[in-house]
């Protein structure tokens, strides 16, 4: 059977390897900063841990169910953040942001792996779903400690 | 027992609904979320526009023409949901925005005035939020307790648990006519005997029956009735509740303003009859006559034969699958209807909501708005197909070729 293309884009192997072998899952040991993420449409529920020093992330992780496309990008989150400033984290979000919302063209090719997002814009619904965890981490590393939403 | 559609019958009834002829993503619509919202037929789009087109003005006001048609165009509303439900007169009929609004009606206006400390509220494990919250908030305002008859594992309801719960102290028994995220139809006549053996009174939440099955709110003894007509073909944002008269006619307004009113001085105002005690503002007079032509539709076309293609769509479903491997259904009771919900081994509803929208098949993957449903059951979400008068064997085909890319996507 011939699969859409889009399709097999967004659920390409690097995603589902990360859905089925999430990277950094459960809350490492030292951790300083909490945060929970939930979409209420869906139910997803992500949980992201960090462990702060010299505002630079030294360990990671996440908790958490959710779609594949949640749990992959939480995953990928997780590799790409570790070792990162919080001033970095938050530029990469917005790229992120911009990434997967279709706002910007560039061809991922600085945001490294997590590139393979990329195919999310072309699925609106599912944009909230890939950006879950990083609204987590942001408000993790703001240490609000406040639930964020995505609705 | 009637019998289904034909497939000359079933081709002429899709043809009355324009929005089943387009393609999705190149792939012909497949429309499985019946219930969340069915379509409309033409009849119900004429209905609406020609009220706009040719007989609109405010209700119950004008002394003009005019002012008159549109008048008799709402209330063919209340008078088809009289027919539908068989009650006993049409202003026992209030027009509301839908099932939700007429549940918060109750729970409002005659909840405030019956229900005090300690008393309790008694619904079931499997309703909808609507069925829930407006009796929290109500609980919580009174001081009173919500209590809850628990399901089986295929999601039945264990009626004899929720016989044990109606006490002294229950003042209403709500329950779903039937499940809008399991499918199970509930024995609401037994559960109308049972309560008022206590004299205590039961409100249905007919959402999810009114489309699939004759209701006859004499035959089944109930207090109140509620139905939003977008699930019955009509248009979104009007449904009626029913209630007794002498219940109606005790229960003190519950939105103030216009056309509730019978006279009005600021020292005190005094309340229009019932209805329109409980209609304060100008209604969704389009609603009106859309839903007056949705009962008209499935009057013609037979709610027992709809409800009996629909019985045989989902045997079909259910069989279907049975071939996807992980696949566990949600909602197996032996009386349920019109809805197939189900989970898949390690791959979230979403994502075969996703995946199924790329073949044109749009279902439901969520809570579907009965949290407390999924927790039942132990997962976030199901994939819900759900189905309507217009769907087709070809439909369910569509939803095993679609479940079938998932299985291969996800390999």
């Amino acid at each position: 059977m011939s699969m859409d293309p889009e399709l097999r884009d967004l659920y390409q192997t690097m995603i589902l390897d990360h859905y089925k072998k999430p990277r950094h899952y459960g809350r490492p040991a030292g951790a300083d900063r909490e945060a929970e993420g939930v979409n209420p449409l869906c139910g997803d529920e992500i949980h992201v841990y960090a462990k702060l020093v010299n505002d630079r992330i030294e360990e990671i992780g996440f908790e958490g169910s959710g779609c594949a496309i949640s749990t992959a990008a939480a995953s990928l989150m997780t590799d790409a953040v570790k070792g990162l400033t919080t001033g970095e984290v938050e530029a990469l979000i917005e790229r992120f942001h911009d990434l997967v919302t279709g706002q910007s063209h560039e061809s991922g090719s600085e945001l490294g792996k997590l590139a393979v997002l990329a195919g999310v814009r072309e699925f609106p619904a599912r944009v909230k779903c890939a950006t879950l965890a990083w609204h987590a981490l942001r408000a993790a590393l703001e240490g609000t400690g406040e639930p964020v939403s995505t609705e | 027992m009637s019998l289904p559609f034909t497939d000359v019958e079933l081709a002429r009834l899709r043809a009355d609904f324009p929005i089943l002829d387009q393609k999705v993503r190149g792939k012909p619509l497949v429309y499985l979320d019946s219930a969340a919202s069915t379509q409309k037929p033409r009849a119900v789009i004429d209905a609406v526009a020609r009220l706009y087109a040719e007989d609109y003005a405010n209700v119950h006001r004008g002394v003009y023409q005019l002012g008159e048609r549109a008048t008799r165009a709402f209330e063919a509303g209340r008078e088809a949901t009289r027919r539908l439900l068989h009650a006993p007169e049409a202003r026992e009929v209030l027009l509301l925005r839908g099932a939700t609004e007429a549940i918060n009606l109750v729970a409002q206006s005659w909840g405030r005035r019956h229900v005090g400390a300690g008393d309790e509220i008694l619904i079931t494990a499997m309703e909808h939020h609507s069925n829930i919250v407006p009796w929290q908030m109500l609980c919580e305002e009174r001081g009173a307790r919500l209590v809850v008859a628990p399901i089986d594992d295929d999601g039945s309801l264990l009626l004899d648990e929720l016989a044990r719960r109606i006490g002294p102290r229950t003042r209403l028994v709500s329950v779903a006519h039937v499940s809008n995220a399991l499918g199970t139809v509930n024995p609401v006549q037994e559960i109308v005997e049972l309560a008022h053996a206590q004299g205590v009174p039961v409100l249905i939440d007919g959402a999810q029956a009114v489309a699939r099955m004759p209701v006859d709110v004499q035959a089944l003894g109930c207090d109140f009735y509620a139905f939003s007509a977008h699930k019955l073909y009509g248009p979104s944002g009007i449904g009626a509740l029913w209630g007794r008269a002498e219940l109606l006619e005790a229960m003190p307004p519950w939105q103030g303003g216009g056309e509730m009113i019978e006279t009005v001085h600021f020292e005190k105002s005094t309340y229009a009859e019932i209805p329109h005690k409980f209609e304060a503002g100008t209604p969704h007079i389009a609603g009106g006559a859309g839903l007056a032509a949705a009962i008209g539709y499935v009057e013609a076309a037979g709610v027992e034969r709809i409800g009996a293609h629909e019985d045989v769509l989902l045997a079909l479903a259910t069989e279907a699958v049975r071939e996807v491997p992980g696949l566990r259904l949600i909602g197996t009771a032996p009386h349920k209807v019109g809805v197939l919900s189900f989970v898949i081994d390690g791959i979230h509803a979403h994502d075969v909501g996703t995946i199924l929208d790329r073949e044109g098949v749009a279902v439901r993957a969520g809570h579907h708005c009965a949290q407390p449903v999924m927790q039942r059951f132990g997962v976030p979400a199901t994939v819900r197909a759900s189905f309507g008068l217009y769907n087709s064997r070809e439909d369910v085909d569509a939803l095993r070729r679609g479940l079938r890319t998932v299985i291969e996507v996800f390999q």
